[in-house]
């Protein structure tokens, strides 16, 4: 090779080193904007119920509707930022794909928030066939398929996206399997010969994302056609089947995206390798068969389901708490423990981010047992355990990854982000425990209006909500006035190091 | 016993031993050893007990609520073959009608429960506010809610599944009066 074209490749490894920065904080910097957004809509339907504000229920419905799809969506978009940013260390990925799926996702979003808030599209985030087509002169049909439209626009740019993190991880390790660590798993290849945490993290998100987007798109292309042809119909509960089984995967698809920055920041700070063993390997691949099935845990209250499926959803949901508690949980306590970690913002975050799984977990289990359900399906208790490992899980998570990478640029307002990290976790707390005692106490969610028992949980969790925008608020301001220097920052000093350079 | 209350006791504990687990952690994090292998196998032979016994509660849980499940197609002949007063509900954006919405204190029901455009969710509070028993209202299928009312008294019937605007005032109620 000649000088000429060896410099032609540095320069151009570099430009692509450039992109690839540039694409992943335009993914922060949108994922924190719509987050703060979201959870202001948020705050402002907890608001209503406290009956502080007084929003009616036409637009509370649609901001039900708004704050669902952009939530969900939004935690993929940061989940996607924080698997890209570490796979692509260890695997081929594409930066072009990587940047059609935000600009789809942009496409998406611009759909949906037109059906709610020009069309008044308020068929709650899951739009459960066949409320869609049945909106009493609420909606029209399309409003609706404006919705259903910009969810498949997002799940074509996540399918895009999935698709090319499995393409690298097959070419680089050879299977799949091998990228799940299955080998190591089951025993047939040393522990250390095993994939980094990120890879089965990533190889398992992106298999089980693209079978739940595959199956997503199949009920809303079903949806769409019932909209304009009322005369072909479909089974209310085979749609149920198809739409819970879409979200429970994406959703739990967020997690473990996110937890990569668990996986990769943390080991950073306490200057321990995440151990990476038989159990961790194992852990993983339970997971990619458990969060393919345990969906019919959505369902105990549709009696109509073979009972052996629920009984099913009911065992799974129990063992599906194991992997989190003894592998992520236990690893991270294990990373941490007497490590003569430093603490700050982004190190505090990630460790949070795996407080709020592990005890979301708990609450979730409870509502999966069946004669649990029968008395709390559809209760607040429900956004009580989704918001504890959601909100102080994936969230945390995301914020850990985004604070630690403004680090990168110090800037004057430092001091104020130990403050916003407790606003947010305090905040945090509050919100989720009021949530979960009103629905101890029975308080049915999704309500537009509520009863006059019920308003001191809608009080208390308004003020908490009130703290977390406030705290989320304080870090995503202190981003995004970090985001020009960051893109100035030469690739060489954006790279972190790797975990292994800070190994034992 | 109030099976939200037990949930509730038990969740928020185990949800603050959790907690408790992590701040002891995190604030010991900042003492360093020097040698942490130690730790760490000390750490991963607690593992192996903590899996054993987060297992046998877990196969206990599952043992007793197992027992007891609300679906027709699992009751037991004896309670199939026990008479039963039926009655008949259906959702309809957004109202229920309920044939008939007087019964007795000890009788059994057997609610028939179907809906006649969307999803609807049929959950009975009782006066105190607090659901005794729910089940789905989903069309094109009856389900079978078995409920045998302890208490007279008014009971309310709310939707639990949002149906569109008025999904919060999608009420009714159900009088249950003294044999």
């Amino acid at each position: 090779m000649s000088a000429h074209a060896g410099r032609a490749d540095i320069a151009g490894a570099r430009d692509g080193e450039t992109a690839a920065r540039a694409v992943e904080l335009a993914y922060i910097a949108v994922a924190a904007i719509v987050l703060l957004l979201m959870m202001l809509f948020g705050l402002t339907m907890r608001a209503t119920q406290a009956q502080y504000l007084d929003v009616q229920p036409r637009l509370f419905y649609v901001l039900l509707t708004m704050h669902g799809a952009g939530m969900v969506g939004i935690a993929g978009v940061a989940g996607a930022v924080v698997m890209w940013h570490f796979v692509r260390r260890h695997v081929p990925v594409s930066t072009t794909v990587f940047l059609a799926n935000l600009v789809l996702f942009l496409i998406g979003a611009v759909l949906i928030l037109g059906s709610g808030f020009i069309g008044g599209f308020a068929g709650a985030w899951t739009f459960l066939y066949p409320l869609p087509a049945h909106s009493n002169g609420v909606w029209s049909a399309n409003a609706a398929a404006a919705y259903m439209l910009g969810l498949l626009v997002i799940g074509v740019g996540f399918l895009l996206l999935h698709l090319d993190v499995l393409r690298g991880i097959w070419r680089t390790y050879g299977s799949l399997a091998n990228g799940l660590g299955l080998k190591q798993a089951i025993g047939l290849a040393p522990e250390k010969t095993g994939p980094p945490p990120a890879v089965p993290a990533a190889t398992m998100a992106s298999i089980v994302n693209v079978l739940g987007i595959v199956i997503g798109a199949v009920v809303l292309i079903l949806s769409l056609v019932n909209l304009y042809v009322p005369s072909f119909t479909m089974s209310a509960l085979v749609a149920k089947n198809l739409i819970y089984f879409f979200g429970h995967v994406f959703i739990n698809a967020t997690i473990y995206m996110a937890v990569i920055a668990v996986y990769e920041i943390l080991p950073l700070y306490a200057h321990h390798r995440w151990n990476t063993n038989r159990l961790f390997y194992a852990a993983w691949v339970a997971s990619t068969v458990m969060v393919l099935i345990v969906y019919p845990h959505h369902l105990l209250m549709d009696f109509a389901m073979p009972p052996w499926a629920l009984v099913v959803g009911q065992i799974i949901s129990y063992l599906s708490g194991l992997p989190v508690l003894l592998v992520t949980a236990f690893g991270a306590l294990t990373v941490v423990h007497r490590s003569g970690l430093r603490w700050d913002v982004p190190s505090g975050l990630c460790f949070v981010g795996v407080l709020g799984w592990a005890a979301g977990v708990i609450p979730a289990i409870a509502d999966g047992t069946i004669v649990v359900n029968s008395v709390m399906h559809n209760t607040q208790w429900v956004p009580g355990h989704f918001h504890t490992y959601l909100l102080l899980g994936t969230v945390a998570m995301f914020l850990g990854y985004m604070t630690w990478t403004a680090k990168e640029v110090p800037h004057e307002t430092i001091g104020t982000e130990p403050a916003a990290f407790w606003l947010y976790v305090g905040g945090g707390i509050i919100f989720v425990v009021a949530f979960l005692a009103a629905g101890s106490a029975s308080v049915p969610r999704r309500y537009a209006v509520h009863l006059a028992p019920w308003l001191t949980y809608d009080r208390i969790g308004s003020l908490g909500a009130l703290l977390v925008v406030l705290g989320v608020g304080i870090m995503v301001v202190q981003f995004l006035v970090r985001v020009p220097a960051l893109a100035r920052l030469p690739t060489t000093t954006t790279a972190q190091p790797l975990p292994e350079a800070a190994a034992e | 016993m109030v099976v939200q209350n037990v949930v509730w006791a038990v969740c928020i504990i185990l949800m603050a031993a959790v907690v408790g687990v992590f701040v002891w952690v995190a604030d010991g994090a900042s003492r360093h050893v020097v040698d942490h292998t130690p730790l760490t196998a000390a750490a991963y032979r607690l593992r192996p007990w903590l899996f054993l016994i987060l297992a046998l509660a877990m196969i206990g849980a599952n043992w007793r609520t197992l027992i007891e499940l609300p679906y027709q197609a699992v009751a037991s002949a004896k309670a199939l073959a026990a008479p039963v007063q039926r009655v008949q509900v259906v959702g309809e954006q957004w109202d229920w009608r309920i044939t008939p919405n007087q019964v007795k204190v000890g009788t059994p029901i057997a609610f028939h429960v179907t809906s006649r455009d969307v999803n609807h969710g049929f959950a009975i509070y009782d006066p105190s506010l607090r659901i005794v028993a729910e089940t789905q209202a989903m069309p094109g299928f009856d389900n079978v809610l078995r409920y045998t009312f302890e208490q007279p008294g008014t009971y309310q019937v709310m939707c639990l599944e949002y149906c569109g605007l008025l999904h919060h005032v999608m009420r009714a109620t159900i009088t249950v009066v003294p044999r």
